[in-house]
């Protein structure tokens, strides 16, 4: 007989109090990564958020927010993936070798990547999904197999440099599309140098988008009487996350404007938020996660969809290799070393569970981006990988600790 | 004879809510004292109160046992007084021995070095007292449910036990597996232990309880004592509903139909002992708005009969047919049995029914997620609609159905399993155990809900092991044993003996 039972009688409205305490772990992710952003911005007098810190902190980090998102249904669905770090590391090796050594097309080299990603993806699941072997053992022995084959195919040399037009995956910009003259005006308006007006046409419109659904949710929610969450925080939620928007993305558009690889980024996100929280099939990953028994005696296919997770998670990761490897120019045998473990703990930061069922796609970028902040803003202040390391390690403890003593309190 | 426990207004809040209030509890040394009331009336946090779960200064009153005050702090400190709480869901180690679960905490060892041969001998000697006759190095993985209870009480009688609780003890029990339990719980009491005795079985509590608490809402009803007064079951029943129960299972108008369902030379075989045949032969017919039901011992393969037809869930080499409405369907797969029409609501509802960690309305819409989609894409609105609807249909008792589903009672629980599988549109329903561990009131709901199937023309199978329930509500009653169906039974040819009698004889 739990509390909660003897309670059931009547919605009561809730006060501003209690509602901030049954959301704790949403907002204080939120307010963790503003108040990070704060300190690193005061210690390093404005360098965090100065326009090409906010383009390289993006771009730095947009392979592990891609991999978040495999990472985050994996994880979802009951499972982990240890070999993606190794899998990332051997795709930018293939790429390489292809694209470097023997002259492959590279729209084709891409095509095939990706594909051998699935492909690595669905060798792994197929032991997890049909016989049942535990993902962690799987995918330490691909984390293995595949860090093993990127030193084969590479031969123990760095294979570089890539052609431009394949660099532009992760290095490139989105030209703006308006005339020049306009953003000259707005840059005197602002008293910038320049200013890319698509990249801050965007923004706006992505923020007015975020307001929009919001609003419609909202509503809709109160038309079927959900306990709602107080105006007052609606209101501030949407102004900071619009604020902060618009804010960055002003900054990049004074900068070189949309880097490729934030729209690769984002679109990837939207597209796995509205599979995860909009769709049948995402719906039935979580019920997989939540409890594998019930979900196969309501008639869902569990195998499969574990199957699948896993060759997604491979196709990501694979896009990540893509995107590593055109970053940095040059394919080594160490790229994406211990690399799965950051990706992993964004994950856990942004609020999943280990036991499956729970957690969300915007949780786990968030998280990403809370370790990309750590990790830019103390190499900036100069602090050394040995503190650094353990700083990281502190914090993803304390978010899965706070996740656990939220629980414990509400149970 | 004198107070061994009583506990003084107990009052305990958590935030916002009262879940005990004032509630009085006194058990007389040497006696059995059951604690009865509906799920949510507060008897779980009661004994939580008293084992030092909630420490003392976490509520108010004040609770004596053994002749003084006592403020236990967590349940190591009440456990060191005697006072040893058996849960319902059992706290044993599956992969370790008898023995080793009998003193594990409690090793007999000298120096953190186990004395084997001690433990043995103390374990046998603990065996014999409870009447289990299995060898100290059985593991408990290979024990059923009802040797798993006694090793329990072997455990608490390992302890020096003075106050034994048991919570629902025989909720998991066959029929005589229960009467085995409650015989030892009344050989304990003649050995002088004194013990408290929560459940739902009201002829069980008539049948070996000295008193008998109420409690309802948090507070205490009335205590009866079967020394000076008779406690019949309907007193009890309206103590605990705070409502006269005229009849415990609905009238229903009794009409049968067409064979809706029916189920040729059923053979399935144990899914990792090939040669052991589980299921041997059976073939029944369920006509549509018939109720029918199936009785049987714990382990007679009522279960295993039940999933096997669901979509292969159970067993292997499975052969025979089903078919609906005279068809023959597949149901090879969950899916397919589900498409062909057929519901499966099962016996474990926590662990095979439902996403405790997820929502009502994500829960009921699960099994049928194509009425609530277009395109693969989900429409919440008609999702929350539908719970809504489902929510008001079965009174199911919470704020919203956004509620997490952990969060409501065994009976509320239960209805949304039920609305889960009623949203599926079945033609066939197969019930098993569909009101275990549920209260009175959330049974007579349940029971109602059957009858309401049957009246819009389903079939229903009957899955119970309590025997009222099924002579109470069947049109017909199949009884199996060991595998196999050993007779048919109508609903005025049939009774508890007749019952028992076909199981015995077989």
């Amino acid at each position: 007989m739990s509390l909660a039972e003897t309670t059931t009688t009547e919605a009561q409205p809730m006060g501003i109090r209690e509602y901030l305490l049954g959301h704790l772990r949403t907002y204080g992710l939120l307010f963790a990564l503003i108040a990070i952003m704060g300190f690193f911005q005061i210690t390093t007098s404005g360098t965090l958020l100065r326009p090409v810190n906010i383009t390289n902190l993006l771009l730095q980090n947009s392979y592990i927010i891609i991999m978040a998102l495999g990472m985050l249904v994996v994880i979802v669905s009951g499972n982990i993936d240890l070999s993606v770090g190794s899998v990332m590391g051997f795709i930018g090796a293939l790429a390489a070798v292809m694209v470097v050594n023997m002259d492959v097309p590279y729209l084709l080299a891409i095509v095939i990547c990706l594909v051998a990603g699935g492909l690595i993806g669905a060798a792994q699941g197929y032991w997890v999904a049909y016989w049942k072997i535990p993902s962690f053992i799987v995918t330490l022995a691909g984390m293995l197999v595949f860090r093993g084959l990127s030193l084969l195919l590479l031969e123990g040399q760095s294979v570089g440099p890539f052609p431009r037009e394949f660099q532009a995956l992760a290095n490139g910009f989105v030209s703006d599309i308006f005339p020049a003259g306009f953003g000259q005006a707005l840059a005197t308006v602002f008293g910038a140098r320049q200013v890319n007006v698509l990249a801050l046409g965007v923004g706006i419109i992505a923020a007015f988008a975020i307001v929009y659904s919001g609003m419609r949710a909202r509503s809709r929610n109160r038309a079927y009487g959900v306990v709602d969450e107080p105006r007052a925080f609606f209101i501030a939620r949407n102004v900071i996350v619009v604020g902060a928007i618009v804010f960055i993305m002003f900054k990049l558009s004074t900068f070189r404007g949309l880097p490729n690889v934030l729209i690769t980024m984002g679109v990837l996100t939207l597209i796995y938020a509205f599979l995860t929280e909009r769709t049948v099939l995402g719906r039935r990953i979580y019920a997989l996660g939540g409890n594998q028994k019930a979900a196969k005696l309501s008639g869902i296919k569990t195998e499969r969809l574990t199957f699948l997770a896993f060759v997604n998670m491979g196709v990501l990761a694979a896009a990540a290799g893509l995107v590593f490897a055109a970053r940095l120019n040059t394919a080594t045998p160490k790229a994406g070393f211990a690399l799965e473990l950051d990706v992993i703990a964004a994950v856990f930061i942004g609020g999943a569970s280990m036991s499956g069922g729970v957690g969300t796609i915007v949780g786990a970028v968030v998280g990403a981006f809370l370790m990309g902040v750590l990790n830019n803003g103390m190499s900036i202040m100069g602090i050394g990988i040995d503190y650094q390391q353990m700083i990281k390690g502190l914090v993803l403890l304390a978010a899965v600790i706070f996740d656990v003593y939220n629980k414990s309190k509400q149970g | 004879m004198s107070a061994l426990l009583e506990m003084r207004s107990i009052t305990k809040t958590f935030p916002g809510v009262k879940a005990l209030d004032e509630v009085n509890l006194t058990v007389r040394e040497g006696e059995i004292h059951a604690l009865v009331g509906e799920n949510g009336a507060g008897k779980s946090t009661l004994m939580k109160v008293l084992s030092g779960v909630y420490p003392a200064g976490s509520y108010d009153g004040e609770i004596h046992y053994a002749g003084g005050l006592a403020e236990f702090r967590d349940i190591a400190d009440s456990e060191k007084r005697g006072i040893i709480i058996i849960h319902q869901e059992l706290a044993l180690v599956p992969l370790l021995s008898i023995a080793e679960n009998l003193f594990l905490g409690n090793e007999q060892a000298a120096r953190g070095v186990i004395d084997w041969r001690g433990t043995f001998r103390r374990t046998e000697e603990l065996l014999g007292k409870v009447g289990l006759r299995e060898a100290p190095t059985t593991l408990v993985d290979k024990l059923g449910v009802g040797k798993q209870q006694l090793v329990e009480i072997a455990k608490a009688l390992s302890k020096q036990v003075r106050l034994l609780i048991l919570d629902e003890p025989t909720a998991a029990l066959s029929e005589s597996d229960s009467q085995a339990l409650l015989d030892l719980l009344l050989e304990l009491k003649a050995q002088g232990v004194t013990s408290i005795i929560i459940s739902h079985k009201l002829n069980e509590v008539r049948r070996v309880a000295d008193s008998v608490t109420v409690i309802r809402d948090g507070s205490t009803v009335s205590t009866m004592d079967a020394r000076t007064q008779e406690i019949t079951e309907d007193a009890i029943v309206r103590d605990m509903v705070g409502r006269d129960m005229a009849h415990r299972y609905p009238a229903r108008e009794r009409r049968a139909g067409d064979v809706l369902f029916e189920l040729k030379d059923w053979s399935v075989w144990h899914p990792e002992h090939a040669d052991r045949q589980v299921i041997k032969s059976a073939s029944f017919q369920v006509r549509a708005g018939e109720v029918v039901g199936i009785a049987g011992l714990m382990g007679s393969g009522r279960t295993e009969l039940a999933m096997s037809i669901f979509g292969r869930s159970y067993g292997q080499n499975i052969s025979g047919q089903v078919s609906i409405k005279g068809r023959e369907v597949d149901v090879s797969r969950v899916d397919r049995a589900i498409n062909a029409g057929l519901a499966y609501v099962t016996e474990d509802r926590k662990s095979l029914g439902l996403i405790l960690e997820e929502p009502i309305n994500r829960n009921i819409s699960l099994a049928h997620l194509q009425g609530v989609s277009k395109n693969g894409i989900l429409n919440d609105n008609l999702e929350t609609e539908v719970s809504e609807r489902y929510r008001k249909a079965m009174n199911i008792r919470t704020p919203s159905v956004f509620q997490k589903v952990m969060n409501l009672s065994g009976g509320n629980q239960q209805k949304v399993v039920l609305s889960k599988w009623l949203f599926a549109e079945p033609e066939v329903l197969i019930l098993d155990e569909p009101t275990r561990g549920i209260d009175v009131g959330a049974k007579f709901e349940i029971y109602g809900i059957i009858n309401e199937l049957s009246a819009m023309g389903k079939g229903v199978l009957m899955i119970s092991s309590e025997m009222p329930e099924l002579l109470g509500m069947c049109d017909r009653i199949y009884v199996m044993n060991e595998g196999a169906l050993v007779g048919e039974l109508s609903a005025e040819e049939a009774s508890q003996e007749r019952i028992m009698s076909l199981i015995v004889t077989e």
